[in-house]
């Protein structure tokens, strides 16, 4: 190849670069086989502690959930997980249309016209729902109301920081506020009054932004028919392993009027000269690589193979099956909270306040308590004190269908002996 | 060939998949929820059997072009092969199904590999300490942004203005205005390479980084890089490097060393993460030391064998995602630099090079070549001298396609006309980059004596050319409410018309 292309050495190519910076070799051992690979990196992962799905009860935005088999069997095509982003549409029609058919689920999920072909995850999501009712509304304040996960308000506000967004807590809107944002169960997994929350901020002409469970979403009344402008979440519960925390899968969906403000790849339908139908990504005159500086989001491909994972889980469960797991975790979780709120010296936190799969308990003790459950091989419910003074103490357990009726009886033998 | 929508798919009579019952007493969401709390209708979900499912999943999937099919020439986007025991690797159960938010002793293994991916990132790259937090390369680059502003606002110096040069990719402009910085744009000189005069116009006090990728998106390495560091520091501004092109000298040389401050890197271009279709990649920022306290939070931290997140950092810009990044493309990053090696990767990038000097060579009587060689890791040719016979570089790229090539980026970087940028990569074979070159010589020939039937390409793919035009024409309408059709998203018949063709 050297000959061919006319030079006598590696060195000749690299000509350009100045001597004074070439280095011979990298810090680092060298290449192993496979086999060597695997044993060290199985190694790292032996060290971790992995609970059961069925002894889990910890959520806080991450959640385990049954995934079928289909959803492995679809993403591990290497045709879908090596491909790239769709830029050549006639050579990418399979991811488009998954992509398509992911955006129309997620619509019919949220009840809202359009939504986008994902995002990074859902801290994201709400930081680019913001920016969109920031440039929308052309208001430089957004007001988080209630318990939101704490870690996508951090994100917010490192969002807002540089868009010049200032991020406000708990106060009631008015005309400086782009919009507010709440999240529907909340953080601690309560419901909050949607209706109230929406119709505050349109009179003070906000957007609302509802930041919500998929699967509650077949219980729950979706963001769409109580008036929410743009709903965003986390997808990690439609088919997505916890991996630590990623990759997930940040959704948002949005009413048309705000489409041009929506970031990120959009896939739409177009047609062939033989009038075939086809997929093809659309708007691109609202990103960044067209409008550059001018651009209102940065964000250049999206989490495309989650979002297929999503699509097939969502597609597999269909409407019915969907809300199946989301009643089965509404019953176990509601008959845990029973049985924990009359252990000795536990309560719920919030009584009045209705849930659907995960919920606050106050406990004695819960450091205590929940490391002796993971001793017994149980990852017990989540100390929320850490993020909310006001909380301490508090602990939030979830319930799945991954939770068996024995499980949730070791739960409560574990903590009774 | 066409599929289907799932949707369209759907059978009414298809039973939902049998699932647990909750075999507990306690109440039904009805029991206890206000009616308007509850939602009125189900969800217009398809209802398809799994074996339908997996049909019109493998349907879709033979639509695609991919790494594991096809050479992926994309100049820019790294694609080389991506291997399968990264995978396995991944989706071992003790990272899979790890919780984020489990107790830091029960996740040693896990903290122990991105402190490690930290280390060798660091070798790679030159610089002191690893942020793995960001989840693209784009949110790289902002994050990056981001430390430098903190940097700057920390010695009370209010610095306005980023510098990016013509030839840049267009996320590092809007990064750039994102982190609340005016974009002042720098030329590239006719060499292809930026130019020190316009650079030395436009750096002033007020500017806080210039934001550039060595080599750059023309692949050629900016030879006087050395001497851009000093007049960047010179004037108290920041270097920033795109980690796009790392792939062209691993074992090499090291931004680093060239002064770069602050690094991005993309896991899923250098380091084979798979790009998944766009997405999940993993974008970490490399800094030097002056920029670590700025780093977002947590960082993992390790003394006397033990991991821990450290959240305490007073100066930190706070965390940019949730969790600590997307961890299983960290754990395939950290596989491929196990097995690779530093010896595998020094010798990875001097393929790189060397597969693309080759195929430029190869094709350089074919195209236009507006800069001089030799090039890096990819170069940019130009179809300008086609313009005679009426084919631009989209119908080389269509016609790439019809012959079992996904194209080459075509019409990027915007400095030069017609651009068709080619990145062989270093996984791909002498004979495939040779039959790729013979591609392109029949396409020439081609646009010599029928240029009309190379605007009719691609002809052996599910669709031809896409009419994006009328595309954008019937989603305008929707938006304006003109049109019930809303494009974007299939709607049941009642609802709207958009099963049909126009």
């Amino acid at each position: 190849m050297l000959e061919t292309i006319g030079v006598r050495s590696m060195n000749d190519l690299l000509v350009d670069i100045p001597q004074s910076l070439r280095t011979d070799s990298l810090q680092l051992p060298d290449g192993l086989s496979e086999l060597e690979t695997m044993a060290q990196v199985s190694a790292l992962a032996g060290r971790n502690k992995v609970y059961p799905d069925r002894l889990t009860f910890r959520g806080g935005g991450v959640y385990r959930r049954f995934i079928p088999a289909a959803v492995a069997a679809v993403t591990s095509k290497p045709e879908f997980y090596t491909a790239y982003t769709p830029y050549q549409a006639e050579a990418s029609q399979g991811t488009l249309q998954a992509i398509f058919e992911y955006q129309s689920l997620i619509a019919e999920l949220t009840g809202l016209d359009v939504s986008n072909a994902s995002l990074y995850d859902g801290a994201t999501a709400v930081a680019e729902a913001a920016m969109m009712a920031h440039v929308h509304t052309g208001r430089n304040e957004v007001i988080v109301s209630g318990y939101v996960h704490p870690e996508y308000v951090e994100v917010l506000r490192g969002f807002g920081d540089g868009r010049g967004i200032k991020v406000r807590k708990n106060v009631e809107p008015n005309k400086k506020t782009a919009a507010v944002i709440f999240q529907q169960p909340d953080f601690l997994g309560l419901l909050v009054d949607q209706r109230a929350i929406t119709s505050a901020a349109h009179d003070a002409g906000a957007l609302a932004i509802a930041c919500v469970d998929p699967i509650s979403l077949a219980i729950l009344a979706p963001p769409g028919e109580y008036g929410a402008d743009i709903a965003v979440g986390e997808g990690q519960q439609l088919g997505l392993a916890p991996s630590f925390g990623g990759p997930h899968v940040g959704f948002i969906a949005c009413r048309k009027e705000l489409v041009r403000k929506l970031p990120g790849r959009l896939v739409g339908i177009a047609h062939d000269a033989q009038g075939r139908r086809g997929f093809v990504l659309a708007l691109a005159a609202r990103e960044q690589h067209i409008r550059r500086e001018k651009a209102t989001s940065n964000i250049c491909t999206n989490h495309s193979l989650c979002a297929l994972a999503a699509a097939v889980y969502l597609t597999y469960m269909g409407p019915y099956g969907l809300r199946q797991v989301a009643e089965v975790g509404f019953r176990r979780a509601h008959n845990l909270a029973e049985r924990l709120a009359a252990l000795p010296g536990w309560e719920r936190a919030f009584p009045d306040r209705q849930f659907v799969n995960e919920f606050p308990m106050r406990v004695p003790k819960a450091s205590v308590v929940l490391r002796q459950l993971s001793r017994k091989g149980i990852l017990g419910g989540l100390e929320v004190g850490r993020w909310f003074r006001e909380l301490k103490g508090v602990v939030t357990f979830t319930c799945t269908e991954v939770n068996d009726a024995r499980a949730l009886d070791e739960l409560v033998e574990a903590l009774r002996s | 060939m066409t599929e289907a929508l799932s949707f369209e798919l759907s059978r009414p009579a298809v039973d939902p998949p049998r699932l647990p019952e909750a075999d507990v007493a306690g109440p039904s969401p009805a029991d206890l929820l206000p009616r308007e709390a509850l939602r009125g209708r189900p969800p217009g979900l398809p209802r398809l059997s799994e074996p339908e499912i997996l049909r019109h999943y493998s349907r879709l999937a033979s639509m695609n072009y991919s790494i594991s099919e096809n050479f992926y020439p994309l100049g820019s986007c790294t694609m080389k092969y991506n291997p399968v025991v990264n995978e396995v690797a991944a989706a071992l159960p003790g990272f899979a199904g790890l919780h984020p938010y489990q107790d830091e002793d029960s996740v040693q293994g896990a903290l122990e590999l991105m402190w490690r991916l930290e280390r060798a990132l660091c070798a790679v790259v030159g610089v002191d300490r690893v942020t793995l937090q960001p989840a693209a390369g784009a949110h790289g680059e902002w994050t990056a942004l981001r430390m430098i502003a903190a940097f700057h606002h920390s010695r009370n110096d209010s610095r306005t203005e980023v510098l990016v040069p013509d030839s840049a990719h267009g996320t590092n402009p809007a990064s750039a205005a994102l982190s609340g910085f005016h974009v002042v744009e720098v030329k590239s000189g006719s060499d292809g390479r930026i130019s020190l005069a316009d650079l030395e116009s436009k750096l002033s006090p007020q500017t806080a980084a210039l934001m550039l990728t060595n080599p750059n998106t023309l692949g050629l390495f900016e030879r006087e890089i050395l001497d851009i560091a000093e007049m960047v520091h010179a004037t108290g501004a920041m270097l920033y490097y795109d980690g796009a092109n790392l792939n062209a000298f691993m074992g090499i040389c090291r931004p680093g060393d060239m002064g770069f401050d602050a690094v991005h890197m993309n896991l899923h271009k250098t380091f084979t993460t798979p790009h998944g279709g766009g997405g999940p990649g993993a974008g970490p920022v490399g800094v030097k030391s002056e920029l670590a306290p700025f780093l977002p939070t947590p960082t993992v931290e390790r003394s006397n064998g033990h991991l821990m997140l450290d959240h305490k950092r007073p100066q930190s810009i706070g965390r940019v995602r949730s969790f600590y990044g997307n961890f299983g493309m960290l754990v395939r990053a950290y596989a491929y630099i196990l097995a690779m090696g530093g010896d595998g990767l020094s010798q990875a990038s001097q393929d790189a090079v060397l597969s693309a000097n080759y195929l430029r060579k190869l094709v350089e009587t074919d195209l236009d070549m507006p800069h001089e060689g030799p090039c890096m890791h990819e170069f940019v040719a130009s179809a300008h001298n086609l313009h005679e016979d009426g084919v631009r570089a989209l119908d080389i790229a269509k016609a790439l396609l019809d012959r079992r090539f996904y194209a080459p980026t075509i019409y990027f970087p915007l400095v030069v006309p017609e651009a068709i940028m080619v990145e062989p990569t270093e996984t791909e074979s002498k004979a495939t980059l040779d039959s790729f070159a013979q591609a392109i010589k029949e396409i020439v020939a081609q646009a010599k004596t029928d240029p009309q039937s190379l605007h009719d390409e691609p002809k052996n793919l599910p669709v031809g050319r896409l009419d994006e035009v009328a595309a954008a024409r019937r989603i305008n309408a929707y938006l304006q409410g003109q049109s019930e059709d809303p494009v974007l998203r299939w709607k049941a018949p009642s609802e709207g018309p958009s099963r049909e063709a126009p």
